[in-house]
């Protein structure tokens, strides 16, 4: 077959919510709803739990126009194959004021590597914005899942503790996390080349 | 780093019920009998990944200024109008061969406050979802023959002059309905295949 080339990739600029998330650009009517606001229901089985944070550019300064996404197992720690039930994928913006922005969603289970082996629990996220040519990927740890993250294989490869410290959220309550991504400078977080 | 089920899986859109209207931008935002104003396009192509394998059920979302340049967004201050018959959102999943059509007006080009006087060539923002995560990509279609083009920053921001060109839709005569709209085709190619094989099967990202 042809070896083709990639696509470039182009920033999505700063109206990336027109198109992704009309309704809450204030686009109304042309889709019922935005896709990938709603991931759980009451009944989607798990440990339900809210994730949020803020994205910093390098200046320190909230990134109120982001666009951000989550993929993720389901809690027996398998990814959702055919769209029905938990889809394991969710949308959301940053709040064009505060820039915080956050996912409803259940924890997931630790996901099958290679035989024997699992990833500890973790979410993948991907942030476009303004300013970001190519769209950013990299993985939310939860702070609990100690041991497990002593055998990840992804943050073994981080060869500094204090680097893949900036993907480990934070506990903020019952069932709550904070995960702050930092996209440039002192405790810039870990991106991936996938 | 090496990919993981993480990467390698991805959502799946098929159970996404796109409306009838999402993929024609001249009438989704439109009143009944009303169409946006501004040159009828068709805007079709292919996707597919790096080994030439048409990505079938690929969900393709797209945003755009409107004809005059103007995007309906509250943050947009341009002074051309705003047409009260244009949104500028459309959405479409591509075909088991890969191939999908949208409909819209030609964007205009419009001024953006970088230089003194940086104008942004007509484009379409496209943000594609093949089958894996790591897949994800956003991009912009330029038109053929625009001359702000080769002016543009943002599109400098790609250095490989192939590359660029690769975001450029020519005409496409063929695809023309007459008395109606011009056609102009855009191929997209998402990363695929490129190292990870998997399950025995030449797949993965």
């Amino acid at each position: 077959m042809a070896d083709l080339h990639e696509t470039a990739s182009q920033t999505a600029g700063p109206y990336v919510h027109i198109g992704c998330m009309p309704n809450a650009a204030g686009i109304a009517g042309v889709y019922p709803d935005d896709l990938g606001v709603q991931m759980v229901r009451a009944d989607t089985p798990g440990q339900h739990i809210t994730v949020s944070g803020h994205i910093y550019d390098g200046t320190g300064a909230a990134v109120k126009d982001a666009l951000v996404e989550v993929w993720q197992a389901d809690a027996d720690g398998n990814y959702p194959e055919d769209g029905t039930g938990f889809t394991g994928w969710g949308r959301t913006a940053s709040d064009p004021d505060t820039g915080l922005w956050h996912f409803e969603t259940i924890k997931p289970g630790p996901v099958t590597h290679g035989e024997g082996l699992a990833m500890a629990p973790h979410l993948t996220l991907w942030i476009a914005a303004r300013g970001i040519n190519i769209g950013l990927h990299t993985r939310m740890y939860f702070p609990e899942d100690t041991d497990a993250h002593a055998t990840d294989p992804v943050l073994a490869r981080i060869k500094q503790p204090l680097r893949s410290d900036t993907l480990i959220a934070s506990p903020q309550g019952e069932a709550a996390y904070n995960f702050n991504i930092h996209l440039q400078g002192l405790g810039e977080t870990v991106f991936f080349d996938v | 780093m090496p990919s993981t089920l993480s990467e390698e899986s991805g959502p799946v859109f098929g159970s996404v019920a796109l409306g009838p209207l999402d993929g024609d931008l001249t009438i989704n935002f439109a009143q009944p009998g009303e169409t946006a104003i501004g040159p009828r396009i068709i805007v079709h192509g292919r996707v597919h990944d790096e080994t030439g394998h048409p990505v079938s059920g690929a969900l393709l979302e797209v945003w755009q200024a409107n004809a005059g340049g103007r995007y309906r967004h509250k943050n947009e201050g341009y002074l051309a109008p705003l047409d009260p018959n244009f949104g500028g959102c459309g959405r479409v999943t591509t075909d088991e061969n890969g191939v999908y059509a949208l409909r819209t007006v030609m964007p205009g080009p419009y001024p953006w406050p970088n230089g003194t006087n940086d104008w942004r060539p007509a484009h379409i923002h496209f943000s594609v979802f093949g089958h894996s995560f790591a897949q994800r990509l956003i991009t912009q279609m330029y038109f053929e023959g625009d001359p702000l083009i080769w002016r543009c920053p943002i599109v400098a921001s790609v250095s490989d002059r192939t590359a660029i060109e690769r975001l450029i839709a020519p005409l496409d005569m063929d695809a023309t309905v007459p008395m109606d709209a011009r056609a102009y085709r855009f191929d997209i190619v998402l990363r695929g295949r490129r190292a990870t094989y998997f399950e025995n099967r030449p797949e993965g990202i």
